[in-house]
């Protein structure tokens, strides 16, 4: 009788034991300890790890009371993360956001509006560029503060144009050249495609249908321009490179990406943006240019920025934290790496020169005359519906036109929801 | 929390122990016994029947953004029944079905048997075979990936040695879902031949015995004895694997890119819940199929239940 007992105790012992380790895991995280304040920080690429923990570092310096946890999540599950987390309001204290989620988590209200607190603190917007800060301003109140920006390049093997024996792209660059030139540069023999025609919007399609004078979504934000004339011409511009034999077709490119196509030489052309340069830089042969021009020039930008969860219990520490991150001492770390280029006015010159052999001026030109990301709620539901079906009229499965009529009547109804 | 009340009940037995003696003996079993599975039942409820049940009460909503939801009704089902694209993977799913369970069973009971048998080097045979079982679904699909890659891929290299220019075999609509199928198939066996060959090896030897001195040969062996003995175990392995199949969802994932020109033609029901649940955030639609596809699987198990009157044997 005396060992049932004992193993009954024992039972019912570890099982309590089992129940209370599930519920006290996290209810210390966050909590204040001796003083100090730990924030946790979200953010999704890995090769910015080393200058993000720098810029933590940096930041203990000046307050040495604010611990800050870096929780990585690979981008393919960052934002499905996220919206759980935003669920149970267990969000990061600090995350990154991306122009396609801001308006639905401001909306949502699981993010906090920064105006007032920037108006308080006298902390200056002016230091970003306005196109960036209208990317992250929603009904008139600013969500993120911008941490840093993209554009597109033409980024180009200078081995093919030699052999070739072709110049290499400059500034004045327009679609009839690029057709040209791509004509000039394909060698079915040597299994080299002039241009990689790539069915991605942002260095892709957008920019196309901006150069010809066409817009995505309207004014008003209650309708897209992908059935307009504009749009239609420049999908087709697009789409010609494969039907003529330049491009990789749109299957070999979702097989084999394009950027490994590029980087291995196969392809002499392609758009793509300052986030390969760590990529890119390893091969002597690549280099950018801007890209071309069409009735006028246009490429899209786009930038992250630091937001701050709504659920989070420190606020003023989450805000020091984000003001840091804006700070022209961050950016500076940013630059210095390389990897991305800072928001922060004037420090762009000092990423440039973190790659000396590239003409990463190419990037920095293109926000002169760049157009933001489009971002409304449903942002994600439409880049979805984008992919669905263009992809039909990239691998002439149906026609454009037939494309864009279905394109625009599912992503006005997902504009009108 | 559960085992304070079961605590008390084994007192209060204790105390009247001499009014039923029997009675109290079975009680007190039949607590031991709720007590040794009461671990996994409660694992069980919390991460199993739950979900369902809350799944089945999702399907009537509607969800918005950070897990807000309205309560729509049959809304979700009535859609249902306009989805193309549904239709279409149902489709998918039921070619993939067709080839994977039956050829997968097919080969691993020809493999089981040739292992059986007294062969050198057997458990090599039988460590190649089950290697694919213990290796992760994502690494085989990024390695059959590059093998079926039209332009750079081995397979495609090898039929050019031979003058044959390959298909597309993972971006051709026509192809992608067979292609997926013999991945499939090739992954799965290992699984099921270790079960049919514990099955082979529970048959009494005394029936080959008696085979041999009524001279049959290994032929009709085989269909008289081995298969019909074996019959239980491939009713069991039938049901894993059709439930397995109805569920396929990593291998399409990882082979067919998201702007791939295969896609439509090989999505599954999994795959198309996946990428209503998680892509276009709509999580009561999504409910809606998981609903479906679980009552689907539930009736051609009852099928399947009611048809193995007729077929297997248990001796």
């Amino acid at each position: 009788m005396m060992k049932k007992w004992l193993i009954m105790l024992l039972t019912v012992v570890l099982g309590l034991l089992g129940l209370a380790g599930c519920s006290d895991s996290d209810k210390a995280s966050g909590d204040a300890k001796d003083g100090k304040v730990e924030i946790t920080y979200g953010f999704w690429d890995k090769k910015q790890v080393s200058a993000i923990e720098e810029i933590i570092k940096l930041f203990n310096e000046k307050y040495p009371n604010i611990k800050v946890k870096t929780e990585l999540t690979p981008y393919g599950q960052y934002f499905q993360k996220l919206e759980t987390a935003a669920t149970g309001g267990a969000l990061p204290d600090v995350l990154w956001m991306n122009g396609a989620h801001v308006v639905q988590y401001a909306e949502g209200k699981v993010i906090l509006p920064l105006s007032d607190m920037a108006k308080k603190d006298n902390y200056s917007l002016d230091n970003y560029s306005k196109s960036l800060i209208d990317l992250y301003t929603v009904d008139g109140k600013v969500y993120g503060i911008p941490k840093d920006y993209d554009t597109t390049g033409l980024w180009y093997n200078k081995k093919i144009f030699d052999d070739a024996g072709v110049p290499y792209p400059d500034d004045t660059w327009d679609w009839n050249k690029l057709k040209e030139v791509a004509k000039q540069l394909t060698n079915k023999e040597k299994g080299i495609w002039g241009y990689a025609a790539l069915m991605g919007n942002q260095g892709g399609y957008y920019d196309f249908i901006w150069q010809n004078g066409g817009h995505i979504i309207s004014k008003d934000g209650k309708s897209v321009g992908f059935d307009q004339p504009e749009a239609i011409e420049a999908l087709k511009y697009n789409i010609s490179f494969i039907k003529e034999g330049l491009s990789p077709t749109q299957a070999q490119m979702t097989e084999t990406a394009a950027s490994e196509l590029f980087s291995s030489g196969k392809v002499a052309m392609m758009f793509d943006g300052p986030w390969m340069v760590p990529e890119y830089k390893n091969n002597p042969d690549l280099n950018v240019a801007v890209v071309p021009k069409g009735k006028k020039r246009a490429v899209a930008i786009h930038g992250l920025s630091n937001v701050i969860a709504a659920n989070t219990k420190h606020k003023d520490a989450a805000w020091k934290f984000v003001q840091f991150l804006g700070s022209k001492e961050a950016a500076d770390v940013y630059a210095k790496t390389g990897t991305v280029i800072p928001a922060y006015n004037g420090t762009q010159d000092a990423w440039k020169e973190a790659v000396p052999d590239l003409n990463l001026q190419a990037f920095i030109d293109g926000a002169e005359y760049s157009v933001p990301l489009p971002s409304v709620k449903n942002t994600g539901e439409i880049w979805q519906y984008e992919t669905d079906i263009l992809k039909k009229a990239w691998s002439e499965e149906v026609s454009v036109e037939d494309a864009v009529k279905e394109l625009t009547k599912k992503a006005n109804e997902s504009l009108s929801k | 929390m559960k085992e304070i009340p079961l605590q008390a009940e084994v007192k209060a037995p204790k105390k009247f122990k001499v009014s039923s003696l029997t009675k109290t003996r079975k009680r007190s079993d039949y607590l031991w016994a709720y007590l040794m599975i009461a671990p996994t039942m409660l694992g069980l409820i919390i991460f199993y029947l739950w979900p369902i049940i809350q799944t089945f009460y999702f399907s009537f909503t509607e969800w918005g953004a950070f897990g807000q939801y309205e309560w729509t009704g049959l809304d979700n089902y009535k859609r249902m029944l306009e989805d193309t694209n549904l239709l279409k993977s149902f489709k998918n799913t039921g070619i993939y079905i067709i080839f994977t369970v039956p050829i997968g069973i097919f080969l691993s009971i020809l493999v089981a048997v040739l292992l059986n048998q007294k062969i050198k080097g057997k458990s090599v045979y039988r460590t190649l075979y089950f290697l694919p079982v213990i290796t992760m679904p994502a690494a085989i699909a990024m390695v059959w990936k590059w093998l079926y890659n039209s332009d750079y891929g081995l397979l495609n290299y090898l039929l050019s040695l031979i003058g044959i220019k390959g298909p597309q075999w993972v971006s051709d609509p026509k192809i992608a879902l067979y292609s997926i199928i013999v991945v499939a198939i090739w992954s799965g066996i290992g699984y099921n031949m270790v079960i049919f060959l514990s099955g082979l090896q529970g048959i009494p030897k005394m029936y080959y015995e008696a085979a041999e001195i009524d001279g049959a040969g290994p032929i009709r062996v085989f269909f008289k004895i081995t298969l019909p003995l074996l019959s239980p175990v491939i009713f069991f392995v039938s049901i894993m694997s059709l439930i397995g199949a109805f569920q396929v969802f990593d291998l399409i994932f990882m082979m067919i890119g998201k702007s791939s020109t295969a896609l439509e033609s090989t999505q599954s029901i999994v795959y198309l819940f996946y990428q209503y649940a998680f892509v276009l955030n709509d999580k009561g639609y999504a409910a809606a199929i998981a609903v479906l596809l679980l009552i689907v699987i539930l009736i051609i198990t009852v099928i399947q239940m009611v048809l193995q009157k007729k077929w297997v044997h248990y001796d």
